[in-house]
């Protein structure tokens, strides 16, 4: 085994992302992740090429979408003896696959390799209802006719209804919005700064695309070439006039204060990363935008613990900036994915809190605040969308194109946060 | 396919007994196909030079001397060292024989010398193969072509290999009544034994490094599958919209996609920077993008005619100027220009100037990068069968596909193969020349 060397970020690729039922309503998972795919081959010249690996993942997925990476790379311009496997953790998936690629890449277990997410909420799959799921399995089983009539005499008129997915948490119950309104309201998030936020968000990512930022990182599909949640126009007027989405039942149903415009929608979506070697992207006459540094994994117990469900990167991005010897006066982009502007500001608020920084993190003074000038600087989820797995992707590619137009040196942290209390987080740096 | 009906109509055998005259199905490239599907008649009149080298590039590809009897499938004459009009007809005795021996898609080739300002009848006789050349293309049938190359004292009979070949061969299928002027090689004189091994016959541009803007569909799409399957690396162009598209023709033809807007101001650098980044250089570049935003002169607005000017025209420019230190020593430059730049259209009074003004910037151009060993040229379409025709009314488009001597639309491939053909390094005594891919096209001849 060689030594531990850093993996290089040499470029992405995307589909622009689509509200869902819109323009890639009859686009599978496997369809978009292939496209996202073709697309990077084609701008890195790898048709035929045989990378090392390509990690990819969705979040949620059919029963025949067992392998989709494999099958995405079967199905692109890549060698097909580019072996692939499937990654999972919620929305930290696309994050996840980076770090996985990167780690091989730095311990030269391989020379090459594709971080990649994809994820469908228009073409999502609807199971067999559980109960008629298992007379099915009993009857595939049984032996004989009086077997089979016994299995079939299980069958009920109920169990006709399929299971939907649900974008609820299966231990509370509680969809992903109703959770961070608890902790929006914990930490008493404003509508205002929430809109703010989204306005933002939503400059900032049409401002990217017109000054040509995302020529080299998104290829259109299906007709659609900037993303479709992206509302260049919006203003903070404009939000000010939805109604409360989130947070709208109970005692502190007064208080609501998140709407569908500063939350992300339902998106269909795919992104890709390029990683390597700095020799592999040498040989090729590749560039190196920049290196993976270090990244770090957090989970919170939202089931009985005080923490709230998207809270697990506050508790990441310590334990990241101390291994390195960093603080936030150090960081030059802070990308933190917006499932929702409460989660961010919420986030933000938490590493602020001295509070907050001594008891639960541990920490003698807090992380401190962070210069929003640096933040989110080419918009994120909320103007973009948000399909799951595709997120970690599309904000990875976006920062090293950043670090490498700031320069060597510069450095960018990446948070997002991801359902079942978890959360993941990493650091870059320009080359 | 080319949606071309009336021609497929022409070939059933119940409708050519009507009387229905045949629309010929030209001949055209595939790789491993020979040079010519028959033998050739080579002939000279007077000192001629070429003509000795033409015989042994005929030998040396496996072509048959004609003789005096049978089929041909091409006449080439070296004419280069006729002055008088005693001379000139010995060409007409040698070539009125070959006529009725030339089989279907035939080749007629023919070499002349450069007009003599000094000797009013050597000029007069020079330029009577213009004539000559094109009436004989006119006079032809069954998909054969004629075509000149007009050489001068100091034009080496190795330089005008290229253009032999690619005029004898179905690259040129679409290529017909053109007069293309092979002087001596541009830049410096390159040492054969310091030149390296030339490029495999089936691999002209093998190693050479190709830009095609507008790459994404139609003939752009055709030129970078043209030139990687001769060979080259091909880094494709078009808009971001039409990135998906552009990302397919990559990767078929194992390239990569570059989506920009070449009208961007920092699209020339950009360009360069790629270029510099990924390759080091350029051997080829192809300035195919452009658009059509038609309109009588009467209803043209400022936005359409500055947006057709833009893409077609200031583009070429300003990528042209900003390429500098990485066109390589052997590059070619080559510009879509439009057989509509030349002969004009109505309601393309914008996309006729811009198509024009190419034709202008070659020419000034090309003494200017000849010093360094560079050519450029321009490609003028004429009516080819594309997305854009298709979508023209039908008499129009019926009409655009019949006024040629060939009488059908030429298909993006033969664009393509003629730019190949400029592209590639041992063509360095084409520069300067505009070359009608039309079929010989009634309009601006």
């Amino acid at each position: 085994m060689t030594s531990v060397r850093r993996a290089a970020v040499i470029g992405g690729n995307r589909i622009p992302f689509a509200r869902s039922n819109g323009a890639y309503a009859e686009a599978s998972n496997l369809d978009m992740l292939t496209a996202a795919l073709d697309g990077l081959a084609a701008r890195f010249g790898l048709a035929g090429v045989e990378v090392g690996e390509v990690a990819g993942g969705a979040v949620l997925k059919h029963s025949r979408d067992r392998d989709l990476t494999r099958e995405a790379v079967l199905g692109s311009s890549l060698a097909p003896t580019t072996p692939a496997y499937d990654v999972a953790q919620a929305c930290g998936t696309g994050l996840e696959t980076v770090v996985l690629v990167a780690n091989k890449i730095a311990l030269g277990q391989i020379e090459s390799g594709i971080a990649a997410g994809v994820d469908s909420a228009s073409d999502a799959p609807v199971a067999l209802n559980d109960d008629l799921r298992r007379v099915l399995m009993k009857l595939n089983g049984a032996k004989n006719l009086q077997q089979r009539i016994a299995a079939l005499a299980g069958l009920r008129p109920g169990q006709i209804v399929p299971e939907l997915p649900r974008n609820a948490e299966p231990r509370t119950g509680l969809s992903m919005g109703e959770h961070a309104a608890i902790t929006a309201l914990e930490w008493g998030i404003t509508r205002e700064e929430q809109d703010e936020l989204a306005v933002a968000s939503h400059r900032n990512l049409a401002a990217a695309y017109d000054r040509g930022f995302f020529d080299d990182l998104v290829t259109p599909f299906l007709g659609l070439s900037r993303d479709s949640t992206l509302r260049a126009d919006t203003s903070v007027e404009k939000l000010a006039k939805l109604k409360p989405v989130f947070g709208t039942r109970g005692k502190n149903a007064a208080a609501a204060t998140m709407t569908a415009g500063n939350s992300t929608p339902l998106t269909d979506g795919a992104a890709t990363v390029l990683l390597g070697s700095d020799e592999w992207a040498a040989e090729r006459r590749l560039p190196v935008l920049a290196h993976v540094v270090d990244a770090q994994t957090a989970a919170v117990d939202f089931v009985h613990g005080e923490d709230g469900l998207l809270t697990a990167p506050v508790f990441a991005m310590p334990k990241l900036l101390a291994r390195n010897g960093l603080t936030f006066a150090d960081i030059d982009f802070f990308e933190i994915h917006e499932a929702f502007a409460s989660t961010v500001l919420a986030t933000l608020k938490a590493w602020e809190d001295p509070a907050f920084a001594e008891e639960r993190l541990g920490l003698d003074a807090p992380l401190g605040p962070i210069d929003r000038s640096k933040l989110n600087v080419t918009g994120s989820s909320l103007a973009t969308g948000h399909p799951f797995a595709a997120t970690g992707g599309r904000i990875t590619a976006t920062l090293a194109k950043l670090l490498h137009e700031k320069g060597p040196g510069s450095k960018g942290v990446i948070s997002i946060c991801a359902a079942g209390g978890q959360g993941v987080v990493a650091l870059l740096e320009g080359a | 396919m080319t949606g071309d009906l009336l021609r497929d109509i022409t070939q059933i055998g119940l409708v050519r007994k009507l009387g229905v005259p045949r629309i010929p199905v030209l001949r055209r490239y595939e790789p491993g196909a020979p040079l010519l599907d028959g033998p050739a008649l080579v002939g000279v009149i007077g000192a001629g030079r070429f003509a000795e080298p033409i015989r042994a590039l005929l030998t040396a590809a496996g072509v048959a001397d004609a003789g005096d009897e049978g089929r041909i499938a091409a006449v080439v004459l070296d004419a280069s060292a006729v002055r008088t009009i005693d001379e000139l007809a010995g060409v007409q005795q040698f070539l009125t024989p070959t006529m009725r021996r030339l089989q279907p898609c035939g080749r007629v080739l023919l070499i002349a010398p450069e007009p003599d300002p000094a000797d009013p009848e050597a000029a007069a006789v020079a330029q009577a193969f213009d004539g000559l050349v094109r009436s004989i293309g006119k006079e032809l049938r069954a998909g054969a072509t004629a075509n000149l190359l007009v050489t001068t004292a100091e034009t080496d009979p190795a330089a005008l290999d290229p253009s032999v070949r690619f005029f004898l061969s179905a690259r040129s299928a679409y290529v017909d009544g053109q007069v293309v002027h092979v002087g001596p090689p541009v830049g410096r004189a390159v040492d054969p034994a310091a030149a390296g091994d030339p490029a495999p016959a089936d691999e002209p541009l093998s190693g050479r490094v190709a830009l095609v803007t507008g790459a994404a569909r139609g003939i752009g799409a055709a030129v970078a599958e043209t030139l990687a399957r001769d060979g080259a690396t091909v880094v494709a162009i078009d808009v971001p919209a039409a990135g998906d598209a552009l990302a397919k023709v990559a990767n078929e033809i194992g390239g990569t996609a570059l989506q920009l807007d070449i009208t961007a101001p920092d699209a020339p650098q950009r360009i360069v920077a790629h270029l510099e980044e990924r390759h080091g250089r350029v051997d080829v570049v192809v300035h195919n993008a452009g658009i059509t935003r038609d309109k009588l002169l009467a209803n043209m607005t400022a936005d359409r005619w500055n947006a057709v000017l833009a893409v077609n025209l200031r583009a070429q420019l300003a990528i042209n100027a900003a390429l500098g230190e990485v066109l390589s020593d052997t590059a070619r430059i080559v510009c879509v220009a439009s057989t509509s730049g030349i002969a004009g259209n109505r309601g393309q009074t914008n996309y006729a100037a811009s198509k024009a003004g190419v034709i202008g910037m070659v020419r000034a151009l090309a003494p200017q990068l000849a010093p360094r060993g560079v050519t450029i040229n321009a490609v003028a379409p004429g009516f080819i069968e594309t997305e854009m025709t298709a979508k023209m009314p039908v008499a129009t488009r019926e009409a655009g596909r019949r006024i040629n001597s060939l009488r059908q639309g030429g298909l993006p491939v033969d664009v393509a193969e003629t730019i190949a053909w400029l592209a590639r390094a041992d063509n360095g005594g084409v520069t300067g020349q505009v070359v009608r891919v039309c079929g010989q096209s009634w309009l601006g001849a």
